[in-house]
């Protein structure tokens, strides 16, 4: 099983770059609501979403877009966990 | 429409501004005004005039003095009740030398006072001076549909139409960003006036005059928006009374707007219901050739073609059609940049710079517009949006009022369950707040605010400490509480955006960079009063949005262009510039390290990241986060190139036409 710690730094990586545009890790919690910090908006979830598939080679089912699978850097990572475990 | 400008040293006659200076001024605004060029000066003023001749077009010069040379006016606009006014004028012993509206405005000042403008029905940017009591009048249109720019300084003050013509009269005035400017634009989508983007330039606000007299400047509001605050001030009426009232309303200010000019007007036609409603009342007050004009998209998205073609044929217009792509609107940002003279954040100005340049190639100097009518009449899906927030917060536990939303943007419910759980958890961000103002606009003003994480350090601590929405919101009118929901979110849509943005950078700017003039049936003072007066119910019915409007333009217009959904206008943002082909050079520069380090505003390693992705994406559509932060960027950086590191280049050759040099014994 892969490990929480790694599919966190590669999951912070990628919000941090590609939706913050910083290296600056101090500017996004584990705990952040990514809705509703403004993070991400309602359309940007999917790039999120998009990365989860490509790069930890899951597919996010339509009834698992919810907040509470994919609404944090922490729902995240147990949700991949989760469905790389399964 | 024209060109104004002038300079007034307030308290002695201190720096004569040299002649090629002042031509150079006036040149700055020659688009706007490319038919006559005037100039009145004296020992402490100088008026100048571009002309774009309308009305009375062998006379009406200016500037013009009036009877006795004591007054002088330098005008932009139209009055549209100017033969009512002179009508009025001529009763109180008023004689008249010219059929101009400009004498009229002039002659009611020297009659009124500054109570005039509270008079006139139109749209306008007017500098009067009093030679004698040595004193400047500045003021603007009720809605700011004619641009007015201020630079005031210890001793003189300096206003134009445009802000390069500012900067073209001095070459040592500063040229930089003003950060409140910026951070306003980057929460709002836009300016709010008095705020400028450039230090030192302010923008004279919608419905206000102000008064230079004795090195003093005081400003008074003449007009403001106004909302019932309680039922014996609404209209009365039943909805079909409202429905006829309205028509007669809005049937005079397209007459109004069609007749007093003596050119041919014509027509914008988008395939809605707004433009397509005043097209039919114009062609009706007209006998001669009507011309509509329309933009087409080769983007399938964004194209209205098929309800325009309609429209025309009903009408039995002459209309001209533009064709936009992608590569068209790549290649004329630069140019469009140059003339909002503000950062936008969507590409949206750019075709309609386009399509004046094709109204002016037909020789047409004059088009009317639907802009307005979503804002008066309640259009825009913020209003229904906030609607359904309001109800949802009532009971936030319910699974049934969210679903609503799914009737406000209709791709939700073609969305999997799981996505309008997203979607729910977003627009429920603050429902708590429902009864607070600004509530309507929270989540529009969080969402362009990501672009603020692009902010350098500098930009970041020059605005550390400001917050733009609470003094927005600290500045609401007393009434404000009182009024309906939808009366507030109303207000604060017009103050935020109407102005700063869309009779700007949608509106004044894009037509006057070829000489046309817009004119704006749905922003007559009377309609205006009028709607404010409606019951809420009667714009906004259930969720049905500007509900009064259709019915009244059902007997008029084809159904189907009164029963589609109203589709934003929108334009192809980021893929205009990156997609098929190579980014174009200028854009390229831009975005490199050095330019955006130079230019200040951003961080160049958060705009490298950015441009990185977006040249990398493969996708279909950017994200409306990347798509605000590219265009906002790079429209910044435009804006800094060309009005900040060079000087807005001006030709000083000008021919003065009317000249009036009282400093030459």
């Amino acid at each position: 099983m892969m490990e929480a710690k790694h599919i966190e730094q590669q999951l912070r990586g990628y919000i941090l770059e590609n939706l913050l545009f910083t290296k600056d890790q101090s500017v996004l919690k584990n705990e952040t609501s990514l809705l509703e910090s403004g993070v991400v908006d309602s359309t940007g979830i999917l790039e999120v979403i998009m990365f989860l598939e490509n790069h930890f080679g899951i597919k996010v089912e339509d009834e698992e877009m919810i907040p509470e699978n994919l609404d944090s850097i922490n729902s995240i990572v147990s949700y991949v966990q989760r469905k790389r475990a399964a | 429409m024209c060109g104004i400008a002038g300079v007034v040293e307030l308290t002695e006659a201190k720096h004569r501004p040299a002649d090629e200076q002042l031509a150079a001024m006036v040149a700055a605004l020659s688009h706007r005004g490319p038919d006559e060029f005037g100039l009145y000066r004296d020992e402490r003023a100088v008026l100048l005039h571009a002309r774009l001749s309308i009305l009375d077009l062998s006379a009406g010069q200016q500037p013009m003095a009036h009877a006795n040379g004591r007054l002088w006016i330098s005008f932009n606009g139209e009055i549209y009740n100017y033969i009512e006014l002179r009508e009025q004028l001529r009763a109180l012993g008023h004689a008249f030398r010219t059929h101009s509206d400009t004498e009229v405005a002039l002659c009611a000042y020297a009659q009124w006072g500054a109570e005039c403008f509270a008079r006139f029905n139109g749209q306008w940017a007017i500098a009067i001076w009093d030679a004698q009591q040595r004193e400047l009048v500045l003021s603007r249109d009720h809605f700011g549909i004619a641009p007015l720019y201020v630079c005031e300084q210890p001793d003189r003050v300096i206003f134009a139409s445009e802000v390069k013509a500012i900067f073209a009269l001095d070459e040592t005035l500063p040229r930089a960003f003003d950060p409140l400017g910026l951070e306003q634009t980057f929460t709002f989508w836009s300016i709010i006036p008095p705020q400028g983007i450039f230090k030192g330039i302010s923008e004279l606000r919608p419905g206000h005059y102000r008064i230079y007299r004795n090195g003093a400047a005081t400003e008074h509001a003449y007009w403001q928006p106004r909302f019932p605050t309680c039922r014996a001030e609404e209209f009365a009426g039943s909805l079909d009374a409202a429905v006829a009232a309205l028509h007669d309303t809005l049937q005079q200010a397209t007459r109004l707007r069609m007749q007093r000019a003596d050119v041919p007007v014509g027509s914008y036609l988008s395939g809605g219901l707004d433009s397509s409603l005043v097209a039919a009342l114009g062609k009706d007050a007209r006998p001669d050739t009507f011309h509509t004009f329309s933009m087409r998209f080769e983007d399938a998205e964004y194209d209205e073609t098929d309800y325009q073609r309609e429209m025309a044929a009903r009408l039995g217009s002459r209309h001209a059609e533009l064709l936009i792509t992608r590569a068209d609107i790549a290649a004329a940002l630069p140019e469009v940049i140059e003339h909002t003279e503000r950062p936008i954040l969507r590409t949206a100005p750019v075709p309609l710079f386009l399509l004046s340049r094709r109204v002016r190639a037909a020789g047409i100097k004059v088009v009317l517009t639907g802009e307005g009518a979503d804002e008066v009449f309640a259009g825009y899906d913020i209003f229904r949006e906030a609607k359904v927030r309001r109800f949802w917060a009532r009971f936030p536990q319910s699974e049934f009022r969210p679903m609503l939303l799914n009737r406000l943007y209709p791709y939700l419910s073609r969305s999997p369950v799981g996505q309008q759980a997203m979607a729910r958890r977003f627009f429920g961000k603050n429902l708590d707040q429902w009864d607070r103002p600004g509530f309507s606009h929270a989540l529009r003003w969080s969402t362009t605010a990501s672009i603020k994480r692009f902010y350098s350090e500098q930009q970041r601590q020059a605005v550390a400490g400001s917050d733009v929405i609470k003094a927005l919101l600290d500045e609401l009118p007393a009434a404000f509480k009182q009024w309906s929901y939808l009366s507030q979110d109303q207000y604060l849509e017009m103050v935020s955006l109407l102005s700063g943005y869309l009779l700007s950078s949608q509106g004044d700017r894009m037509l006057m960079a070829h000489s046309v003039e817009g004119r704006f049936p749905y922003l007559d003072i009377n309609v205006v009063e009028f709607a404010n007066a409606l019951p809420a119910r009667y714009k906004l019915k259930v969720l049905d949005e500007k509900h009064v409007l259709k019915q009244c333009a059902a007997a008029v217009i084809p159904p189907r262009i009164l029963a589609r959904k109203k589709q934003p206008y929108r334009a192809p943002d980021a893929l205009a510039f990156i997609g098929a082909e190579r980014p174009p050079g200028w854009l390229e520069e831009l975005m490199e390290s050095d330019s955006v380090q130079q230019a200040g505003v951003f961080n160049e390693q958060a705009v490298g990241q950015l441009w990185r992705k977006c040249r990398n994406f493969s996708g279909q559509q950017f994200s409306n986060a990347d798509n605000m932060a590219l265009i906002g960027i790079m429209s910044t950086q435009l804006l800094y190139e060309r009005f900040i590191r060079r000087r807005p280049a001006a030709n000083p050759r000008v021919n003065f036409t009317t000249h009036h040099d009282l400093t030459v014994k």
